[in-house]
C-alpha cells in the first residue's frame, strides 16, 4: 500500500472534531469570563473608587492570580481542555502556561529548571507579542505621523 | 529473516505495579497499585525509578532468588537515555542490558533475554519495563498541569512497571519464538495519533512472522498488540485486510482493553511499554487457557525535536509467540 492510500485509510478511521461545537463552547466560556471581568471592574469602580484604567489593571492581576492558583490546585487544566479555546484568553491562558511550566520544572533547580523553562510555552507569546507591537508601533508612526 | 524458534525458554513469574488511573480500569488485581503518582518520592522521575526497583525486588523475593541467582537484567522505558531503567539497575548487583524501542521495549526485552538464555542449560533473566504518565507528558508533550485540548486519537501513557522472570525450567508459559520487525514510516506526522503511526509496523511484523514460521492467522488463539489504542487497533485490522488480504478476527489491543470506556481522560486507550505486559500478565495469562498467543509490541520512534521539524514518524514492532499450557 502506498503512503497516500494509507493516509486516506487513517482519515477514514479518525473521528472528526466537531469544530462548531468547540467554537460555541469557546464563545460561551470566553464570553462568561469577559462578563465576570466586567462585573469585577464594576465592583472595583463603585466599591473601591478606582479609576477605569486602574480597575482594568487590577482585573488583570486578579485573573492572573485566579488562573495561576487554580492551575496549582490542579483542576484548571481540565477546565481549559474541556472549554477548548474559551479559557485561552490572553490573560488566563498566559498565566496558566507559565504556572504549569513552573510547577513542572521547579524540582530541576531554580536556575536550570524553573528559570530556564518558565516561559517554555509563553515565550512565543512574549516574543511575537512584543514584535508585532513594535511593528504596529512603527506603522502607526508612518501612517499617522 | 529475523525470526527464530527458541528452545525451552519459559516465563516463570511476573510482578506488576499499576498507577492510580489503571487501578480504576478493567483489571482489579494488580500486585501493587499506587494511590498517587509520587510513590513517596520527591519527583515523578524518581517515582518511576522506585517503581522499577519495587517490581524487581518483589519478583526476586517472591521467587526466593538473590541477586547472584540472576544472570542478566534487561530493561527499558520511555525516559531520555532510558535513565529510569539504568538508575533502577544501579540498585542491583546484576549485569544490566538497557534497550529502547519506545513502547515495543517490553517485547524487545523478552527477545534479548530469551536470546541470551537460548543456548544455555539453565539460568535466570529478569526483564523489566515501566512508564509513568506524567514523565511522558513532560518529556513528549506539554507541562503536566497544562490543559492543552487533545484530539480523540490521543493515547494516554499508562503508569506502571512490570518485571518478569525468564528461565529454562519448564513452566506453563513457553516463549517459542520471535520475529524482529522493520522500522516503517508511512508518512504520518501527527504525534497525537500514534495508533496510525504504528499500525503498519504491527501489520508488517505479523505478516512476516506468519510467513517465516509458515503459519496461518488461525494458528493463533490471540494476537495481542501493545498500545495501538482503540482507533489504531481498527486501523490495523483494516490495513491487514486491504494491504495483505488477511482477516484477523482474534485481535485484541492491550491499550484499548486496559481502561474502561467511561474513563474519558484516557481518550483512545493506554500507551507506553508497560501497557502490554500489564494486560498480558494480569488478564490474558490469568485465564490459564491452553492457547497460542502472538504478542506484538509496537513502538512509535519519535522524539519532540523531529516532530517539531515536521518529519514523519517511523515505528517498529516486534513479535513474540507464546504457548500457554493451561
Amino acid at each position: 500500500m502506498r503512503k497516500e492510500e494509507y493516509q486516506k485509510l487513517v482519515k477514514e478511521f479518525t473521528p472528526k472534531e466537531n469544530k462548531w461545537k468547540n467554537a460555541v463552547i469557546a464563545f460561551l466560556v470566553g464570553g462568561l469570563v469577559g462578563f465576570f471581568g466586567q462585573v469585577i471592574v464594576a465592583i472595583l469602580e463603585n466599591s473601591f473608587a478606582l479609576e477605569k484604567m486602574e480597575a482594568y489593571s487590577w482585573l488583570c492581576v486578579i485573573l492572573i492570580f485566579l488562573a495561576s492558583l487554580s492551575t496549582a490546585l490542579g483542576f484548571f487544566d481540565n477546565w481549559v481542555s474541556k472549554c477548548k479555546a474559551g479559557l485561552f484568553l490572553p490573560t488566563t491562558g498566559f498565566a496558566h502556561s507559565v504556572t504549569s511550566a513552573a510547577l513542572d520544572y521547579r524540582k530541576d533547580g531554580f536556575i536550570t529548571g524553573l528559570g530556564s523553562s518558565f516561559f517554555k510555552l509563553a515565550g512565543s507569546v512574549l516574543l511575537y507579542g512584543i514584535l508585532s507591537g513594535f511593528i504596529l508601533g512603527i506603522l502607526g508612526v508612518i501612517i499617522y505621523g | 529473516m529475523a525470526s527464530k524458534k527458541l528452545n525451552n525458554i519459559y516465563i516463570k513469574d511476573a510482578f506488576s505495579l499499576a498507577g492510580p488511573v489503571e487501578k480504576k480500569g478493567c483489571i482489579k488485581d494488580y500486585d501493587i497499585v499506587l494511590d498517587d503518582y509520587y510513590f513517596g518520592e520527591k519527583t515523578f522521575e524518581q517515582s518511576e525509578i522506585k517503581m522499577q526497583k519495587t517490581v524487581i525486588d518483589n519478583l526476586l523475593s517472591k521467587e526466593k532468588l538473590i541477586h547472584s541467582d540472576v544472570e542478566l537484567l534487561v530493561g527499558g522505558d520511555l525516559s531520555n537515555q532510558i535513565s529510569v531503567s539504568s538508575y533502577a539497575a544501579s540498585h542491583f548487583n546484576i549485569p544490566f542490558y538497557g534497550i529502547y524501542s519506545a513502547c515495543a521495549s517490553f517485547v524487545q526485552a523478552l527477545i534479548a533475554g530469551s536470546e541470551y538464555l537460548d543456548n544455555k542449560k539453565k539460568g535466570n533473566v529478569v526483564c523489566v519495563t515501566s512508564s509513568h504518565n506524567l514523565n511522558a507528558e513532560k518529556q513528549f508533550r506539554f507541562p503536566i498541569e497544562y490543559g492543552a485540548p487533545k484530539p480523540t486519537t490521543t493515547t494516554f501513557t499508562a503508569t506502571g512497571a512490570v518485571a518478569c522472570l525468564l528461565t529454562k525450567e519448564e513452566t506453563n508459559i513457553k516463549i517459542e519464538g520471535y520475529t524482529i520487525g522493520k522500522v516503517i514510516d508511512m508518512g504520518i506526522k501527527d504525534a497525537s495519533h500514534m495508533g496510525a503511526v504504528m499500525a503498519p509496523a504491527a501489520a508488517n511484523v505479523i505478516v512476516t512472522h506468519l510467513a517465516e514460521f509458515n503459519r496461518q492467522m488461525n494458528d493463533y488463539d490471540l494476537i495481542l498488540t501493545g498500545d495501538l489504542g482503540c482507533i489504531g487497533g481498527q486501523i490495523l485490522v483494516e490495513y491487514l485486510k486491504r494491504a495483505y488480504g488477511l482477516k484477523m478476527k482474534q485481535h485484541q489491543d492491550a491499550g484499548c482493553e486496559l481502561y474502561l470506556k467511561s474513563q474519558e481522560e484516557t481518550y483512545a486507550g493506554a500507551s507506553g511499554p508497560v501497557a502490554l505486559p500489564l494486560y498480558l500478565f494480569n488478564k490474558v495469562l490469568k485465564q490459564k487457557k491452553k492457547s497460542r498467543i502472538l504478542i506484538v509490541g509496537t513502538g512509535s520512534l519519535h522524539n519532540p525535536f523531529f516532530v517539531n521539524q515536521k518529519l514523519s514518524i517511523p515505528a517498529v514492532a516486534h513479535a513474540v509467540s507464546l504457548e500457554v499450557n493451561g
